[in-house]
C-alpha cells in the first residue's frame, strides 16, 4: 500500500517538474487517475487532491471575456453613479471612432463586447476604463488636449489600462478565490438559485473592490506608468505623434487642481509621468500636427475647449 | 513484473499527452467575443471575408505574430483573426449542451452565461436600484464600421503599421 502511494507521488513530482504549472491539473488529474487504477488510492482522495490542485491554479485566466464583460458594466454603471454621461453625439462619435481604431493596434483588440467611449459631463480631470471596454473621459480632461494626437494618447492610456487588465488586478486575492471556487463546484451543469445568489454576493465584492481602486484610491504609480508606456507603443502604431502624451501632460501641469478630488487625487502627478516618460525614453518630441487633423478635431470638440 | 510495464505504459501515454497538448491545442480553437471576423490578410486593414459569433469553433491552419489563419465549419470559409478573439477552451453556449461533450474536465469547458452573467447582473440590479445602466446600453450600441475606421484613417492622414506593425 505504501509502496503505491510512494509510486504515485513520484509520478506526480516527476510530471509537474516535466510540465510546469500550466498543465499541473492536467498531470493530477492522470496521475491521480493512475493512482484509483492501481489501488494506491482511492477515489475520494484521488478527488480531493484533484480540488486543491484546481484552487491552487485559479487565476485572473479563469474569468472568462464574457464575464470580464458583465464585471465592466456594473463598474461603468457605478461610474455613472458619479459622474454624469454627456449626450454630446457629436463628441461620442468622434471618440468612438478615435478609440476604436486605436484599440485595433493595442494588444487586446478584441473584447467581448468591443471597447465603447462615453464623454463625462464634468470639468473635474477624470478618466476610467472598465474590464468590459467601457471607457469614460471627462470634458475636463478633453480640455487638456490641444490636438487629436493628444486626445489619443489619453484614450490609448485607457486603452492601456484594460489591455494590462489592471481593474481585474484590483480584485482583493480571497474574493477571487472565493469567486473563481463557486464557479468551479458545478463544472458544466446550471447553477440553481443558491448559487446564482453565492455568486451575486461574490461579484458585489468585486465590483466594490475595483471601484474602490478606480475611483476613490487610484491605481499604483507604476500601473500609471505601465498604461502611459502602452499609450506610446499604441500611438506609434497608428502613426500619431507619440510626444502628444508629453505635451498633454504639460497642459495639465497647468489645470490640475492640486488636492483635488479627481485625478489630482488617483494619478501620480503629470510633473512625474513626464519624468518617467523620460526615463524610459518615451518622452518623445511634438511634431507638428497636419492641417487636416487639426480640422476635425477642432469640428468634433472645439464647443468644449 | 506487471506494475513495472503498467508503470512505464502509464509514463508514455502522459509522454505523449504533453507533447501532443502542444499540437492538438492549436488545432481547434473557439470564438470567446460576441462577434468577430474573418480577414483576406494577417491585419484589421484586411478585406473581412466571413463573420462568426461567439462559441463557434476554429480550426487553425497557420499562425503569424499574434494572428491565425483558420477555417470555419465546413472549411469553406477561410481568414485570419486575431489571437485575442480566440480561446482553446470550449465554450458551451447552454449547460449540458451535447458539443462539449462529457470527457472534458471543467476547466477546458467555458460555459457561456456561467459565472458573472446577464443572470447574476440581473439579480444584482433587484438589491441596487439606484445604478443606471441606460447609458452603458446606450454607449455599447454606439458601433463604428470598418469603413469608418479606414477613412478615418486616411482622412487624418495616418500610416498604420508603419512602426509595430500589428494592425
Amino acid at each position: 500500500m505504501n509502496k503505491h502511494y510512494w509510486q504515485t507521488g513520484f509520478i506526480l513530482l516527476a510530471l509537474m517538474t516535466l510540465m510546469g504549472c500550466a498543465v499541473v491539473e492536467t498531470a493530477t488529474t492522470v496521475a491521480t487517475t493512475v493512482g484509483e487504477a492501481t489501488g494506491a488510492i482511492s477515489k475520494s482522495q484521488s478527488q480531493s487532491i484533484r480540488k486543491s490542485t484546481a484552487a491552487v491554479s485559479k487565476s485572473l485566466e479563469d474569468f472568462t471575456p464574457e464575464q470580464e464583460y458583465y464585471i465592466g458594466r456594473t463598474v461603468g454603471a457605478v461610474v455613472l453613479g458619479k459622474y454624469s454621461a454627456s449626450a454630446d453625439a457629436k463628441v461620442n462619435a468622434y471618440l468612438n471612432v478615435l478609440g476604436q481604431t486605436l484599440a485595433q493596434v493595442s494588444d487586446m483588440p478584441e473584447l467581448f463586447g468591443g471597447y465603447h467611449f462615453l464623454v463625462l459631463d464634468s470639468d473635474d480631470i477624470n478618466a476610467f476604463a472598465t474590464s468590459g471596454g467601457h471607457i469614460f473621459i471627462t470634458r475636463g480632461l478633453i480640455r487638456c488636449c490641444r490636438t487629436e494626437d493628444a486626445l489619443a494618447a489619453v484614450l490609448a492610456h485607457e486603452i492601456g489600462h484594460v489591455q494590462l487588465r489592471h481593474g481585474m488586478k484590483a480584485i482583493e486575492k480571497a474574493r477571487m478565490t472565493e469567486a473563481l471556487s463557486i464557479l468551479a463546484q458545478e463544472g458544466a451543469k446550471s447553477f440553481g438559485s443558491p448559487e446564482v445568489a453565492q455568486l451575486t454576493q461574490a461579484f458585489g465584492g468585486v465590483i466594490s473592490d475595483i471601484t474602490n481602486t478606480m475611483i476613490n484610491n487610484g491605481y499604483s504609480r507604476s500601473y500609471e506608468y505601465q498604461a502611459d508606456a502602452a499609450a506610446v507603443s499604441i500611438l506609434q502604431r497608428m502613426s500619431y505623434n507619440p510626444g502628444a502624451l508629453t505635451d498633454m501632460l504639460g497642459v495639465m501641469t497647468r489645470q490640475i487642481k492640486p488636492g483635488g478630488s479627481d485625478f489630482a487625487k488617483t494619478h501620480p502627478s503629470p510633473q512625474n509621468r513626464i519624468a518617467e516618460l523620460k526615463a524610459s525614453g518615451k518622452s518623445l518630441a511634438v511634431t507638428e500636427t497636419p492641417a487636416i487633423r487639426k480640422e476635425r478635431f477642432t469640428k468634433a470638440v472645439g464647443h468644449l475647449l | 513484473m506487471f506494475r513495472y510495464i503498467f508503470m512505464i505504459a502509464c509514463l508514455m501515454l502522459l509522454g505523449s499527452l504533453w507533447l501532443g497538448s502542444t499540437a492538438v491545442a492549436q488545432k481547434t480553437m473557439n470564438v470567446q467575443v460576441k462577434e468577430s471576423q474573418l480577414r483576406a490578410t494577417p491585419s484589421y486593414l484586411g478585406k473581412i471575408v466571413a463573420r462568426t459569433t461567439y462559441g463557434s469553433s476554429v480550426t487553425v491552419l497557420e499562425e503569424r505574430g499574434a494572428w491565425k489563419r483558420v477555417s470555419l465549419g465546413s472549411g469553406k470559409n477561410q481568414g485570419w483573426m486575431h489571437n485575442t478573439a480566440l480561446t482553446s477552451k470550449k465554450i458551451a453556449l447552454k449547460a449540458g449542451q451535447s458539443n462539449v461533450g462529457t470527457s472534458v474536465t471543467r476547466d477546458e469547458i467555458a460555459l457561456a452565461g456561467k459565472g458573472f452573467s446577464e443572470e447574476v447582473e440581473a439579480q444584482y440590479r433587484k438589491s441596487n436600484k439606484n445604478l443606471d445602466y441606460t447609458w452603458i446600453n446606450k454607449m455599447e450600441a454606439m458601433k463604428v464600421s470598418q469603413e469608418q475606421m479606414e477613412d478615418f484613417i486616411s482622412g487624418g492622414r495616418l500610416t498604420p503599421g508603419g512602426e509595430g506593425g500589428r494592425l
